[in-house]
């Protein structure tokens, strides 16, 4: 049976589940009070420039209708810039625009769209089409990310990002997500974008899947995906762990971009991280878990929290 | 694991609460576990037969009660051109029919239908006062006392005693003679009984055997004895009381008390009914406190309110499996629910339709209403409105189709309707018509679920008899709850895992 596998199975193998996850791993490390902090994406960017991270630089924040008529003036100076809702989740609301002439705004697959729409997609974020629970939000203009030339055959129109499971401060497991035509530019493993497994001590590619199914190559631009190997992968670990005393959240997706200029950037925090990243590595997450766990309360620091993973996942 | 302990005996205690509540109902009010249960009952007709003299008439019937072994269900009469009052708050109960004139033959009825009923508790009434004994002739006092005494040598108390004198009172002895040469066996035994102190009244009981007409009534004896009562056969001097032998008056008058009139007569019948439990516990049940039987002392509207409100614990408790050890997802965690709650009030087939019928409509509208660029609440507020117009078009296109079920569409909850319709058209623009189909499935696939559940006879008659057994049902939503095993769907989701496992082993 191959499209089945026994929980016994499952059990040996050490992979976490959906009930465990939400019980033992979120309720039980994840306040809920702290949640706002992550899903506001505004809160999480000021939060980690305070600590010192890097992330998108900010352009502007609509907060109430009436500035969206304003929204030209702000976004003159602006080459490329994107527009996302700042409670969105799944990607959703996010409109990338890399030109523009002040009547024409072209998205990265060359659609123009005028500066209506523009501002129609601004009313929308703002009456919350995009947030969750459809509360009203506000939209955040960040700079474009230039992602790393590196990758540029990797993706279909979308940024790759690089999502990091940090539990307790320790970076557990990683993988990248690379947008496809399937998932519309998006970088959802949901949606159809392909997750790459990630070796959470040399930063390179291990196993591929799309639609939770193991793959060799990007389905659209024919790249082998085990070639990969993310630079200043050291950086990027210890900023995933600094995420930790950063947000108080034991148990936390961090999602990370590489821009070509500035390094690896914070793109947003996630309380809720998916299970994907197991099949992406084809491994797993409890034993690391459990593994981190079973250690007493030292209070590392962010570096030796990096260390001991790069010693013990080996 | 120290925590779980106060969690587990919480889970205990619902359980064991919930149950026994079940189980108290169950035996002291007899609710039956399943339902379609039947009970006896007994249909009791007194015929009242005299001839008028052309006068005023009164005429009074003595009625029987509740008493152990029966409880009185409901009563009527039959008796055209008389007044009527029951007079049930005297020490005999009575029905008195009164008419301003009256001739020639009359006959009047009285109907009552009693509930063969092993729990019914009402004592039977007190004791009465023992009467003075009334001065007799020499002789038949010595009689009398010989036998009394005779009696008393041979008994251990009032009960045997007085089943020795009965017994006596068969015999063919010389001072029974004397005894019953002028007065009736029955008023003999009422004799020795008020002599020897016995407390003791006689009453007038009915044998009830399945259709029968021209019944007499039977004298009978009770004799009491500190807490309990014996009866004895006044004809035979038999002691025992059949379990069907309803007293039907216990006040030792005559049955009838009729004045202006002659010829009377008195005669029963009756015939055993099978009454559904369900029927029986509410009349039963239906003037007593309503702590004692909860839902069935509300008035019927709002017992069919429960009715339905009881079984959304179930559908929820559905929702609840399918979610955390199958992983279906559907839109709207509890949208289900309400889907299966308004099945119900449609016909299945009818109602599936209907729904699709309006959700997919709705969504073209939406498309449209999309690219108005609206607010999200004047976006929601115009798709109720468009389902509320979308309910009343097919349901006048149905009933002119003549096609009635399509009249119950009403039953669906717009607002929830409206947005579903919302939330599958932003679901439909995101992540496109495939991901709308498979939580739209999901949401129906598990509405029909909880739907055939709830609509299940057994558990309706469960939930709606045991209300202690939504304890029970909280107890098994915390204990899913605190699951954290695999879900269904992870076994098909993760199965790529094990072709690696495999593959580092072999």
């Amino acid at each position: 049976m191959n499209w089945l596998i026994s929980p016994r199975r499952l059990r040996k193998l050490g992979v976490l589940g959906m009930n465990q996850r939400n019980i033992e791993y979120i309720s039980g490390h994840n306040e809920r009070r702290l949640f706002p902090l992550v899903d506001d994406k505004l809160k999480t960017k000021e939060l980690a420039v305070a600590a010192g991270l890097t992330v998108p630089q900010l352009v502007g924040v609509i907060n109430y209708q009436h500035q969206v008529r304003t929204i030209a003036e702000l976004l003159h100076t602006q080459e490329a810039f994107c527009i996302k809702p700042s409670k969105g989740s799944g990607g959703k609301g996010i409109l990338v625009i890399h030109d523009h002439d002040d009547q024409e705004y072209f998205k990265p697959n060359n659609q123009s769209l005028t500066l209506i729409d523009i501002q129609r997609h601004t009313s929308n974020i703002l009456a919350g089409l995009f947030s969750l629970g459809g509360q009203p939000d506000k939209a955040i203009i960040e700079h474009l990310i230039h992602f790393d030339e590196h990758f540029i055959n990797y993706s279909f129109e979308g940024v790759p990002d690089i999502r990091i499971i940090v539990f307790k401060g320790f970076p557990v497991m990683a993988m990248m997500r690379l947008s496809t035509a399937a998932s519309d530019g998006k970088a959802n493993l949901h949606q159809g974008a392909v997750g790459v497994g990630i070796d959470i001590v040399s930063g390179r590619a291990g196993h591929a899947v799309q639609f939770d199914r193991p793959i060799e190559h990007h389905p659209d631009t024919d790249m082998p995906l085990a070639d990969i190997s993310i630079p200043h992968w050291h950086q990027l670990l210890y900023m995933a762990a600094r995420c930790y005393e950063m947000s108080g959240l034991g148990y936390l997706g961090v999602d990370i971009v590489l821009d070509a200029r500035h390094g690896p950037m914070l793109l947003e925090l996630n309380a809720r991280p998916g299970l994907a990243i197991q099949i992406a590595n084809s491994e797993g997450l409890l034993k690391r878990l459990e593994r981190i766990t079973e250690m007493d309360d030292l209070a590392l620091i962010p570096d030796d929290r990096v260390s001991f993973v790069q010693a013990s996942f080996a | 694991m120290q925590q779980k302990i106060p969690f587990y005996l919480l889970v205990i205690l619902l359980i064991s609460l919930g149950l026994g509540s079940a189980i108290y109902r169950h035996i002291n009010l007899e609710v039956p576990w399943l339902p379609g249960e039947t009970r006896e009952a007994w249909s009791v007709e007194a015929r009242l037969e005299f001839t008028a003299r052309g006068g005023a008439i009164v005429a009074r019937l003595a009625i029987p009660e509740s008493q152990p072994g029966f409880t009185l269900l409901e009563q009527g009469t039959a008796s055209p051109g008389y007044g009527l009052s029951y007079l049930t708050e005297e020490e005999i109960p009575a029905v008195r029919w009164s008419t301003q004139q009256a001739s020639g033959k009359q006959v009047l009825y009285y109907r009552a239908q009693f509930l063969l009923d092993k729990g019914q508790d009402r004592p039977w009434p007190a004791a009465p006062e023992p009467l003075a004994a009334p001065i007799l002739p020499e002789p038949t006092s010595l009689a009398a006392g010989r036998l009394i005494e005779l009696a008393r040598q041979q008994s251990a108390n009032q009960i045997t005693m007085a089943a020795q004198l009965l017994n006596a009172l068969q015999s063919e002895d010389q001072q029974v003679q004397l005894l019953t040469q002028d007065r009736s066996l029955e008023e003999t035994a009422v004799l020795l009984m008020q002599l020897a102190g016995i407390p003791a009244r006689r009453v007038t009981a009915l044998r009830l055997k399945h259709s029968r007409r021209n019944q007499d009534s039977h004298a009978y004896l009770m004799v009491y004895e500190a807490d309990s009562v014996a009866f004895f056969n006044l004809a035979t001097g038999k002691e025992g009381r059949p379990q069907r032998l309803l007293i039907w008056e216990m006040g030792d008058r005559p049955l009838i008390d009729l004045e202006g009139g002659r010829n009377t007569r008195v005669s029963f019948a009756m015939k055993r009914d099978v009454v559904p439990v369900q029927r029986a516990l509410e009349q039963k049940y239906q003037d007593v406190s309503a702590m004692q039987v909860s839902l069935h002392s509300l008035p019927l509207e709002e017992q069919q309110l429960f009715r339905g409100l009881l079984l959304i614990p179930v559908g929820v408790m559905v929702v609840m499996l399918m979610r955390v050890l199958v992983g279906l997802r559907t839109s709207g965690t509890f949208m289900p629910v309400l889907i299966a709650l308004a099945l119900m009030q449609t016909a299945l087939g009818a109602g599936l339709a209907g729904f699709v019928l309006v959700v997919a409509t709705g969504l073209v509208v939406r498309s449209y209403l999309s690219r108005l660029n609206l607010l999200l609440v004047a976006r929601i507020s115009a798709v109720i409105i468009i389902v509320i117009l979308l309910t009343a078009t097919f349901s006048v296109i149905a009933y002119n189709l003549r096609i009635v079920e399509g009249l119950n569409i009403i039953y669906f909850p717009m607002i929830i309707i409206a947005w579903t319709i919302e939330r599958m058209s932003l679901l439909w623009e995101e992540e496109g018509g495939e991901e709308v189909m498979k939580q739209g499935g999901g949401s129906l696939l598990v509405a029909l679920l909880a739907y055939l559940v709830m609509s299940n006879y057994y558990i309706q008659h469960l939930t709606f008899n045991f209300p202690g057994l939504q304890l029970v049902l909280l107890a098994l939503i915390l204990i899913l709850g605190s699951y954290t095993g695999y879900r269904l769907i992870e076994l098909i989701r993760f199965s790529p895992l094990a072709q690696n496992d495999k593959d580092r082993s072999g």
